[in-house]
């Protein structure tokens, strides 16, 4: 496992420094983009962000503090479903304030799933969390104000506003926009205090407590911005498909992939769910066009079953081991 | 009044067989998790595969479902212990995090179920048998022959399993090593190879679980999801190592989930369990009956 | 003058086994008190008891005059509240001096009187490592050390938090006739700072050494209390616990 001491391709590079230079990658890879002028770059590149998004969110809860959530469709939908209903009910509402919505809310629930069950065992924790995807999945399938079981529709604006252009560029940014911020808040928890509480109590809650950890405190500091950020990462995916309904919106493919990309990639260190991310996403997309859309499914799986096997430290660890 | 009596009395009645067919659905994680520690969240993806396995037995051979999951029971037996030898070498012997061992599960249950999609498809399948259809007519009383056939096979193993593990040498020894490892030993009996056998069990009663299931209702890859819910529901509720605690919340399920199909309809059931288990969690963790 | 620590009628069950029946044991403030009894007899479950792990059923624990009945078991660490575990419980994916980091982050910092910065923690690091002779492993993962060296580091860990009271429970096992004596000279060097120690024990020899008051455990219940050579030719001590 990983030291939050060794961490990963910028060692020394934190705080302000790290966040402009997250921000600076970001524009050259916004700018990269439009002088592209692909709209298939730009919605596959939405989807490896929203991986990077979720991956790390979910790696704050999982890597660094060692409870595993299986819950993330609950906590993306949340964020999905919210868009849809705030559409409907402010039409002129812009997205980054329904996304802010969604991480609000989104947060609030992982708080309350928290203080449910982070008493218990961790294992508890995992199980209740598959519990909680699939009773936020009934309620809204029964309820018909966002589709229901039907689905809903949302129109995609034809342009972009602020930068103009087709509207998926502006869905592109907002994504960047969460992934530097997330990525930010990741690499900044990881030499702090509350990054060192999150790795005691990964290593032995027992130990954390009788060292003066707050061991439920900060778990449940790790579950609200854990799902918070998942939230966010949902807000704009009705935007991006135009038709949501149950099945797609709470995919497992969702799941899977959120705890597989940080799985191979290394849990580690923040650079671990890009790395995943990138590399996972890219090979499905890969095998999506060349074989089919079936089994680019799958190998999130199999790779993620071969990983935890073979190589715990994923593709980050292994590069730090050879140093 | 009195339609609503009936109704009431049969939704009961039906929540009763169908929490007998939980309690078989959920006796191999009693064992896997309730008594090896080991957190199978991939149990359904096999009770599925039992499906499958009845599936093609009963429409490719004709034979009666059930009996096909018996004859595969052995088959079953030997790929939980594969599977466990796996998850020892790569974990357990490790002494890794449980986040590993977890995440290997759900990997298992994710291709699993990928993986039936891509033979069967997301189509519903279903079996024919001559229970199928037909009830059996008290009185005031229906009972469904598919909710009664597959609750008295339930019922069947559960109480074999019982018996197994209370009167004979290997049965005793896998109660003793979810206890006392070190004791086990001492008594000459290799504690891994005791976890591996119990494992084996547990995988098989989802052949007999499967068959089950494609009686009760037509099946398709994802519904396996639904019941990890029921499962652990019903394992913690009935206390985690006491058998007689599970049937009893099992039963408790069956019966909470057929009235809240009667009585709101039947696309609420699967929150039922898990609204069940997050109360439980949150209140009395160590269930009804538990240690 | 009261106690530092006044342990009042406290029990413990697991189920239907009695783990600690009515134990009353008072520490004043500077004192060196050890605890010995046969295994199983109660002590490590007392310790947690008092350090808030486990909760008791019955009876109180009050602590520089407070009451810290309901409190978890950080809360008392960070009142001055420490202890080592009996099986050394380092966190693995750490760094030594990151280990050691932890507690300084978590109690020295939070308490009001004054905030450490990254330098000085650090430096505090290295000394606390330095007292137990592992400053040259500070950079080095629990699993590189011996099982000694991990005794060392829990009770460096525990030195971390700044202690009034340290409980030391069965720091000594396994070592070297030298290294007990380092242990027991780090003990009392820590008492003369003013920290009160509780040692746990089977090694009789630094238990009487190092006591000035001793406490005897047997099946749950405290069968002595007093100096310790009272204590050991006490014939009900020396039938439960000496003369075995």
């Amino acid at each position: 496992m990983a030291s939050l001491v060794a961490s990963g391709a910028a060692p020394g590079l934190r705080g302000v420094p790290f966040t402009l230079a997250l921000i600076a990658v970001a524009v050259a890879i916004f700018a990269f983009g439009r002088w592209l002028d692909s709209s298939y770059a730009f919605f596959i590149g939405y989807v490896v962000v929203q991986y990077i998004v979720l991956g790390t969110a979910w790696n704050i809860l999982g890597g660094y503090t060692g409870y595993v959530n299986f819950g993330i469709t609950a906590f993306f939908a949340i964020g999905a479903y919210s868009t849809v209903a705030l559409h409907k009910l402010v039409p002129t509402l812009p997205l980054p304030a329904m996304i802010v919505v969604s991480g609000v809310l989104a947060g609030l629930v992982g708080l309350g799933t928290g203080y449910l069950t982070l008493r218990l065992r961790g294992v508890f924790f995992s199980i209740a969390t598959l519990a909680l995807a699939v009773v936020v999945q009934t309620l809204i399938t029964n309820w018909d104000f966002v589709g229901g079981a039907r689905g809903a529709y949302v129109l995609r604006p034809k342009v972009a506003p602020l930068i103009g252009g087709e509207y998926v560029q502006y869905l592109f940014l907002l994504m960047l926009g969460m992934c530097v911020i997330v990525l930010a808040t990741a690499r900044g928890i990881e030499r702090s205090s509350l990054g060192y509480g999150f790795a005691a109590i990964r290593d032995d809650e027992g130990a954390a407590e009788a060292s003066g950890v707050p061991t439920l405190k900060l778990k449940l500091i790790a579950t609200t911005l854990s799902g918070g950020f998942m939230g966010m990462a949902g807000a704009p995916l009705p935007f991006y498909v135009t038709y949501l309904d149950p099945a797609s919106g709470f995919s497992l493919n969702y799941a899977v992939n959120a705890i597989a990309m940080p799985l191979i990639g290394g849990t580690g260190s923040w650079l671990g769910p890009v790395v995943g991310a990138v590399l996972v996403g890219g090979l499905q997309e890969y095998l999506r066009v060349t074989i089919s859309s079936a089994v680019n499914v799958l190998v999130a799986g199999v790779l993620m079953v071969a990983f935890v096997i073979a190589a715990p430290q994923g593709i980050v660890g292994l590069f730090q081991r050879k140093r | 009044m009195a339609v609503s009596l009936d109704l009431l009395m049969n939704a009961v009645i039906s929540g009763l067989l169908l929490g007998g067919f939980y309690a078989a659905v959920s006796v191999g994680v009693a064992i896997s998790f309730g008594m090896l520690d080991v957190v199978n969240i991939a149990h359904p993806a096999f009770i599925l595969l039992g499906s499958y396995v009845a599936f093609i037995g009963n429409t490719v051979f004709g034979i009666d479902p059930i009996l096909a999951a018996t004859i595969l029971l052995p088959a079953f037996y030997l790929l939980g212990m594969a599977l466990y030898q796996v998850y020892y070498v790569a974990f357990e012997r490790r002494d890794d995090q449980s986040l590993r061992g977890l995440s290997f599960f759900f990997g298992v249950l994710f291709i699993t179920e990928v993986t039936l999609v891509l033979i069967f498809g997301v189509d519903y399948r279903t079996v024919q048998a001559p229970y199928i259809g037909p009830s059996l007519n008290l009185g005031l009383f229906n009972l469904p022959l598919r909710l009664l056939v597959p609750f008295l096979v339930s019922m069947v193993m559960v109480v074999g399993l019982q018996i197994f593990l209370s009167r004979t040498f290997v049965g005793r020894a896998v109660q003793a090593v979810a206890q006392d490892q070190q004791a086990l030993r001492l008594m000459a009996a290799n504690p891994t190879k005791i976890k591996r056998i119990a494992f084996g069990l547990s995988i098989a009663t989802a052949s007999l679980a499967g068959a089950c299931l494609i009686i009760i209702q037509p099946v398709e890859p994802s519904i396996g999801r639904e019941y990890i819910g029921r499962i652990f529901a019903i394992c913690v509720l009935g206390g985690l190592g006491s058998f007689p605690g599970m049937v009893i919340a099992a039963m408790t399920l069956g019966i909470a989930e057929s009235l809240t199909a009667t009585f709101f309809g039947p696309s609420w059931a699967p929150a039922v369990s898990f609204g069940i288990l997050l109360v439980t969690l949150a209140v009395r963790p160590s269930g009804i009956l538990g240690r | 003058m009261t106690a530092l620590l006044e342990v009042a009628g406290l029990g413990k069950r697991f189920g239907g086994f009695v783990a600690l029946e009515s134990i009353d044991l008072e520490v004043q403030q500077g004192e060196r008190l050890g605890l010995i009894g046969p295994n199983g007899s109660g002590k490590s479950t007392l310790v947690n008891c008092i350090c808030g792990t486990l909760r008791n059923e019955s009876g109180s624990v009050r602590f520089a005059e407070e009451a810290l009945d309901g409190l978890s078991a950080h809360e008392r660490t960070r009142r001055g509240l420490a202890r080592s575990f009996q099986l050394p419980r380092p966190f693995a994916s750490l760094s030594l001096a990151e280990n050691i980091r932890i507690p300084i982050l978590y109690t020295v910092n939070a308490r009001a009187t004054g905030h450490l910065g990254r330098a000085a923690i650090d430096a505090r690091c290295l000394e606390l490592l330095g007292q137990v002779g592992l400053a040259a492993k500070a950079g080095r993962r629990p699993r590189d050390l011996t099982q000694i060296e991990m005794r060392k580091l829990e009770l460096a860990r525990a030195m971390a938090a700044e202690p009034k009271l340290l409980i030391a429970d069965e720091a000594m096992a396994g070592l070297s006739h030298a290294e007990v004596d380092e242990i027991i000279a780090l003990l009392i060097r820590l008492n003369a700072e003013g920290v009160t120690v509780i040692m746990i024990e089977h090694i009789m020899r630094a238990v009487m050494e190092f006591s000035q008051r001793l406490a005897v455990l047997v099946a749950g219940r405290k069968i002595a209390d007093g100096p310790p050579q009272d204590v050991v030719r006490d014939p009900e001590v020396v039938r439960a616990y000496l003369g075995e």
